[in-house]
């Protein structure tokens, strides 16, 4: 069901961890749909994505496109990230099945969001950003275990 | 990838030898139409004949009664669609529980959309319908009651006798959804009032494509497929005699075998299950503890997904299954899991596991081992379980 590239970064998946002190965090998904992705990102002063880390909850898909994405944005300006569709994350992991898009397009979401809250840390405005509108709050109040 | 181990027994089983060899004729040697006059069919119709003798006397039935189908869904259909028009002029009220298979929840819709009005009982936490909401359910236009003998996602076995009962004093037909249940736990359509039954040969060792409906004797149940007079012309099509030779089989073996088949795959379960609540953390059991199916393991792991499970077993060449969404297709995780209450991001990392007598204690330990480290990766990957471990320290 998955290509060989999607296999590859699910069963490595690249930059999977947090970074302490990161520039930016974006957390987006919703554990009712069982898919939250968070991307950190360390962005030095010259506006460059030095180093991109990931945690996700979600399918094999999910985890894919997260590990694929952290890799896209390494070395990218802000600018550049920006530009990173969720098409260039699906095209670079050799295509998903068509019931797993949303995971490419949570992706290009959770880096948006990693660089919005970079924008508002630093009362910055990145041209093109809009502010992220996942929010995953609904979790919270279920944790009656 | 090491060996197979396959432990989705309640997705579909493997034909057994015997099944297959008492099959085998069937296809090159006797493959005559059981509905033609020369004696050259004979044979199939005896086989047929057989086979119905074989599965009624599992239920204690009379073969008359059994009608085969095209399996479980086919059953499931034909016992809903064609009760609720031949008692449409009693009453047009359905009792059925939330927890069913969909081939029945479905066809529960469908007939709403014609007119009929459908009760959907909730079920307790381990997954049991309350008979007291069930009493409470009962109007004076129910015609059926539909509740399955035990669930194919947690494997709660519901009081079907209780049920039966509660139908046979107001005068209210009872199907049960059969499916998981027949072959594994005992059934008798007499003792338990059982105005219907549906189940299927591929989840007792049988082939695919091959079921039947038991309707009791008397009751009003129109033709399903229309187009000849087999099945007493109830159900017409050529018969898949392969196919109910091999159901034949399957039940009678199922019956002998069934008592110490569930005390083999009950002693591995509950290894299982004791193993994964001992030495797992964050992690619940689904279902009842006892009135379950012998071989049917259901646990939900806190802060991770299913399918990444699924798959990561799979690389270790363990078959297994999840109620998460992205296993079904849907947002939305298994309807089972939030119908005994799991909030949807607990539903969505549960793993089934479904035994049979070729699993050994070794491959039940074998699986728990692997899923411990499979654990232990996907939440150390996991946003939910970063910040339940960031809430703790605090």
């Amino acid at each position: 069901m998955y290509s060989e590239k999607v296999m590859d970064h699910f069963n490595n998946p690249r930059n999977v961890g947090e970074i302490e002190d990161a520039s930016g965090v974006g957390t987006v998904g919703n554990a009712k749909c069982g898919d939250i992705m968070r991307i950190y990102l360390d962005i030095d002063d010259n506006g460059i994505i030095k180093e991109a880390k990931f945690k996700t909850f979600g399918c094999g898909a999910a985890v894919a496109t997260s590990s694929m994405a952290t890799e896209l944005v390494k070395g990218k300006t802000i600018q550049e990230a920006l530009e990173i569709t969720n098409k260039a994350v699906m095209e670079a992991l050799d295509g998903l099945p068509p019931v797993k898009v949303h995971c490419s397009l949570l992706a290009e979401e959770a880096i948006h969001a990693a660089l919005w809250d970079y924008a508002q840390k630093n009362n910055i405005e990145i041209e093109g950003l809009e502010p992220p509108v996942s929010d995953i709050s609904e979790h919270e109040e279920e944790e009656n275990y | 990838m090491s060996k197979l181990i396959y432990l989705d027994n309640a997705a579909t089983t493997k034909v057994s030898e015997q099944v297959f060899e008492a099959m085998k004729p069937f296809f090159t040697e006797y493959y005559g139409n059981p509905s033609s006059v020369y004696s050259f069919a004979d044979e199939c119709g005896k086989a047929v004949d057989e086979a119905r003798d074989q599965i009624a006397k599992t239920i204690g039935a009379d073969k008359n009664e059994i009608y085969f189908t095209a399996g479980g869904s086919e059953s499931d259909n034909w016992a809903l669609k064609a009760t609720a028009e031949a008692y449409s002029n009693k009453g047009k009220h359905i009792i059925t529980s939330k927890i069913e298979h969909h081939a029945i929840l479905h066809t529960c819709q469908y007939l709403e959309k014609q007119g009929f009005d459908v009760t959907y009982l909730d079920v307790q936490e381990n997954g049991e319908i309350s008979i007291d909401d069930l009493k409470a359910a009962i109007r004076p236009d129910t015609i059926l009651i539909s509740i399955m003998a035990a669930n194919n996602e947690i494997g709660t076995i519901e009081p079907i006798k209780d049920i039966g009962a509660v139908a046979r004093e107001n005068g209210i037909l009872f199907h049960t959804d059969a499916v998981q249940a027949f072959g594994h736990i005992p059934l008798d359509v007499d003792s338990m009032n059982i105005d219907m039954l549906s189940a299927s040969a591929h989840k007792i060792n049988g082939p695919k494509g091959i079921g039947f409906l038991y309707i009791r004797k008397g009751i009003r149940s129109g033709s399903f497929i229309h187009g000849g007079a087999q099945e007493r012309r109830r159900r017409a099509g050529t018969h898949n005699v392969p196919g109910i030779v091999g159901l034949g089989k399957a039940a009678e073996l199922a019956a002998v075998s069934m008592k110490e088949r569930a005390e083999y795959e009950e002693k591995i379960r509950d290894h299982i299950i004791s193993r994964i609540l001992d030495e797992i953390p964050y992690v619940r059991l689904n279902g009842d503890a006892k009135k379950r199916l012998p071989n049917n393991v259901n646990v939900c792991f806190r802060f991770i997904e299913g399918e990444s499970m699924l798959m990561l077993l799979d690389q270790n060449g363990v078959c297994a299954s999840s109620g998460s969404a992205c296993t079904s297709g849907s947002l939305d995780p298994s309807h089972v899991l939030l119908a005994i209450g799991l909030p949807h991001e607990i539903a969505h990392g549960s793993l089934r596991l479904t035994l049979s007598t070729d699993t050994t204690m070794e491959n039940a330990d074998f699986v728990v081992d692997k899923l411990k480290g499979i654990i232990e990766r996907l939440r150390s990957m996991s946003p939910l379980y970063e910040d339940f471990v960031k809430k703790q320290g605090k």
